[in-house]
């Protein structure tokens, strides 16, 4: 079976902070049409990764790119520019604006028309706008907060919030959708909704990286696992092996953690 | 020569009070994180409270110094405990807003009690400066100088060797730390806000008698200790005390080398020239009070 | 429904002279209006993006010196013995040439706020309004310093086939101030809605999630600035051309705070609330005067500005706009599409 093609590589990736050496001789991809999550205990470096892939952190040494184009340097915006959305945990939406709202700000690089003709109101501008609206109409039906539509963000529930993060970001048009432990603080039949979305959205041809620590979770959704500790990869691979890897059960055991 | 050393004893002079300033706003901003407009309103306040006490009450000039003192420092905790305290966890815009608005209020009150001619006040100093060598400085500004230096190490002792300054320094590092060890961080704001609003008010009392008083006097000396901050390193003190003679010294040299009109834009410049290439201050040891 | 409402205003607005016979409050009215203009342009970086340029009178007060020397003409030295000098141009162009210019100053200022955030950037914007009036305080070849810029003249408007009409009446410049203000509106009206508005929009409500997918910081920014600083200096160009002298207090800070009064009571981030606002505060000391000396009422307003933040933080506009909001639609409950979907999938 062939692998598919690289998506995303993440090349000798290392991240010094002073003297604290958050992640050490990074090295793995994520092939395209892929859902990889990157697992690890607490302090192994999950985040930091998480936020050089993302762009809001510039590596001390090594290279990210995507598709072929280096990340390094780049703004975040110039990253979103380039198909790789990614969301937040904390602070995921617009909180003063409705959920649709949120959508058409989310559908901001489809919405490009000169400023001029948006102010001139011609035809193309407001032809624009509708497309948007059936298009955020779309989204918000997609992962089913219709009801709550034009409701402030800022007053749903924790959980409605990350859907509406995850809606955000995909009316963003991603072709890589990079999630931040996407369903910490979800109940267990959140959770199994949000496994059935992230699948559907691999299935509409996204590459999904997440970071999560919700072991259940990881293994049932991920087609690969990377695992990190002290800053470094210990293991990777489909989730049964990384399930019974020795190194990967020692890091966690020895952690004092109990689910793996 | 002797027009260079005249000009660095102004400087001295006069740096001395605005590092009062400064370190008055270094510890509000720097340790509360509030943009405090009415800083400069408080130096106003300083300078009218001699003018009352001296001529309207016929006290003694002496005694008025540490009266201005405490009414300012009296006035800081009214604005802090009725304004700020309200407000704590409202976004910045809210509170610099507020601080806006009260300042406004004040000064508007300030012109309509005492109008907008300007007062001086009367001082018990000889009118014959002191002459030493090729300078000559007023008996005055040498109070001033005394008495800013004073207020100086005072402030210095208060935030190093106290448990006040202690528990303040603590705040200023990390909030919920100090928290969580038992500081009352309530008590604490109302206190820096009190003791910076005092020694705004101090800047006043000694500088209103050696120009005049006047009630939009504030307006620039805000800006000004907006500048020493900025240059300073929030929440440094030392910074702010440089602080206070770098600008005091580009004020006279920009005065008597370039022109006197534009004396006053030096604060600016410097606020604008330095938050464009170095944001942090010249010396970012932002990590302590003191 | 709302266009219907715009409408009426406006003819509101168009009536007044027609009964209006006061001399002394259509003076006022006019330069309300200018006004708020201003407080329309302060709304647009205040309001809908988030920046609280505190030095806003600057773009206001460059506007008024760029078109009244433009009409007036100047011959002033630079150094290095050069001299510039300028024949007077119709204030029409003046208008025109504020506008640029201002604009120009605030895409200065737009790609400092990116340099210098939160509360130093209001800081800086502070001191960069108060370097301009030092400067038009003492660069008394140009600006005429203290001695104010006089005989500025009124905007002649070249009609096809009528000739030359020259704005010099209350009546005429009454509706000259309208018909700008109501440019203003529209134009902002028009780029809130649209995908900019909604760039400058993410952009204060939550930056970091905004820049992630894909909203350019800066130049939403810079944009943001240009046109507010355009629009603040075409509302000076009119106050030049207007009262038809300018002197350096047209930057005192105080008219700032003016502008921010307006916006913040009127509601910020909402069209109506500068008009609102300007109007208030445009009118109320006309009809204070009387009875308030100025000082004391600005004691009033410095204390309406802290009363408004701490009990109607969002505005008169908006807080009166929730008692209509739309009711909730009926809860249903729905199957989210992406698993009808998937389950259509599975059983295929």
């Amino acid at each position: 079976m062939t692998a598919p093609a690289a998506a995303l590589r993440v090349e000798k990736v290392a991240v010094q902070f002073g003297g604290l050496v958050a992640l050490s001789d990074m090295n793995f991809t994520v092939g395209e049409g892929e859902i990889v999550s990157l697992i690890g205990p607490n302090g192994a470096g999950k985040t930091t990764a998480f936020n050089v892939v993302t762009g809001f952190l510039n590596p001390t040494r090594g290279a990210v790119s995507y598709r072929g184009t280096p990340l390094n340097g780049l703004k975040p915006h110039q990253i979103a520019d380039l198909g790789l959305i990614r969301t937040f945990q904390r602070t995921s939406v617009f909180p003063n604006d409705t959920v649709f709202d949120n959508l058409l700000i989310g559908l901001h690089r489809q919405g490009r028309v000169g400023l001029v003709e948006a102010i001139l109101g011609l035809p193309r501008a407001r032809s624009s706008q509708r497309r948007l609206r059936e298009r955020a109409g779309e989204l918000v039906q997609w992962v089913g907060l219709e009801r709550r539509a034009h409701d402030l963000a800022g007053s749903l529930s924790y959980g409605e919030q990350r859907l509406v993060g995850v809606a955000l970001a995909l009316a963003a048009e991603p072709s890589m959708l990079l999630l931040d432990e996407p369903v910490s603080g979800m109940n267990a039949s959140e959770t199994h909704t949000f496994v059935q979305l992230v699948r559907n959205i691999r299935d509409r041809g996204v590459t999904i990286l997440l970071v999560e620590h919700d072991m259940p979770m990881v293994m049932s959704v991920s087609d690969r696992i990377v695992v990190l500790n002290y800053g470094r990869i210990i293991a990777e691979g489909a989730p049964d092996l990384i399930r019974n890897d020795p190194a990967v059960i020692e890091a966690y055991l020895g952690q004092g953690a109990t689910r793996a | 020569m002797g027009q260079f050393l005249q000009h660095l004893l102004n400087m001295l002079v006069l740096g001395g009070t605005y590092a009062l300033l400064g370190i008055g706003l270094t510890l509000i901003f720097g340790i509360m994180n509030v943009v405090n407009f009415t800083h400069g309103v408080l130096y106003t306040f300083g300078a009218y409270i001699m003018f009352i006490v001296v001529h309207q009450l016929g006290i003694n000039f002496f005694l008025a110094l540490p009266l201005a003192v405490l009414a300012g420092w009296l006035l800081g905790a009214a604005i802090e405990l009725t304004l700020l305290r309200p407000l704590r966890g409202s976004d910045i815009d809210t509170t610099m807003l507020v601080m806006i608005g009260a300042w406004i209020a004040m000064q508007s009150g300030a012109l309509w009690i005492w109008g907008g001619v300007a007062k001086s006040v009367a001082t018990p100093f000889p009118e014959a400066p002191l002459v030493l060598g090729p300078v000559s400085v007023s008996w005055l500004r040498l109070f001033v100088l005394a008495a800013a230096a004073m207020l100086i190490v005072v402030t210095y002792l208060l935030i190093n060797k106290t448990k006040l300054g202690g528990a303040m320094r603590a705040t200023f590092q990390d909030r919920d730390t100090a928290l969580l060890m038992g500081v009352n961080v309530d008590l604490i704001y109302t206190s820096t806000f009190a003791i910076g609003s005092s020694l705004a008010a101090a800047a006043g009392a000694l500088l209103g008698p050696v120009y005049v008083i006047f009630p939009q006097m504030g307006d620039l000396a805000a800006v000004k200790a907006f500048a020493i901050v900025i240059l300073g390193g929030l929440g440094n003190i030392t910074g702010a005390v440089i602080g206070g003679f770098i600008l005091a010294l580009a004020e006279e040299l920009g005065a008597g080398y370039v022109s006197s009109g534009y004396r006053d834009a030096m604060g600016f410049l410097i606020i604008i020239a330095v938050l464009i290439f170095k944001p942090t201050g010249l010396f970012a040891r932002s990590e302590r009070v003191g | 429904m709302r266009l219907a409402v715009a409408l009426l205003m406006v003819a509101a607005f168009a009536s007044v002279p027609l009964w209006l016979r006061d001399p002394y409050l259509m003076n006022a009215l006019i330069t309300t209006g200018i006004f708020i203009i201003g407080a329309m342009s302060l709304n647009l970086l205040l309001g809908f993006t988030g920046q609280l340029s505190l030095g806003h009178i600057a773009f206001f007060g460059i506007g008024a010196y760029v078109s009244a020397l433009t009409s007036l003409g100047f011959d002033a030295g630079l150094p290095f013995g050069f001299r510039m000098v300028h024949e007077p141009w119709p204030p029409i162009i003046g208008f025109v040439l504020a506008i640029i210019v201002a604009g120009f100053c605030g895409y200065l200022v737009g790609l400092l706020s990116f340099r210098v955030r939160g509360a130093y950037f209001v800081i800086v914007t502070i001191s960069f309004a108060e370097v301009v009036r030092l400067v038009a305080l003492n660069w008394v070849e140009l600006t005429q310093g203290p001695l104010a810029l006089t005989n500025i003249p009124s905007i002649t408007i070249g009609l096809p086939g009528l000739g030359d009409l020259t704005l010099r009446t209350k009546l005429q410049n009454y509706y000259l101030v309208l018909a700008v203000a109501i440019i203003a509106y529209v134009l902002i009206s028009r780029l809130v809605h649209s995908h900019f508005g909604r760039a400058m929009r993410g952009l204060m409500e939550n930056e970091t999630l905004a820049v992630s997918v894909g909203i350019d910081v800066t130049k939403t920014l810079t944009l943001a600035a240009v046109i507010s600083a355009g629009i603040a200096g075409a509302a000076g160009s009119l106050y030049a051309h207007y009262i038809r002298i300018i002197d350096p207090e047209v930057f005192a800070f105080i008219n700032t705070v003016t502008m921010v009064i307006m916006v913040i009571t009127g509601g910020k981030g909402s069209l109506a609330g500068p008009v609102v606002g300007g109007v208030i505060f445009g009118l109320l000391p006309v009809f204070l005067r009387p009875i308030m000396a100025p000082e004391a009422q600005w004691i009033a307003y410095g204390g309406v500005l802290i009363v408004i933040l701490f009990v109607l933080p969002r505005g008169i506009v908006p807080s009166l706009a929730q008692r209509f909001v739309r009711p909730r639609k009926a809860i249903e409950t729905v199957v989210p599409v992406a698993f009808a979907e998937r389950d259509a999938k599975e059983h295929a």
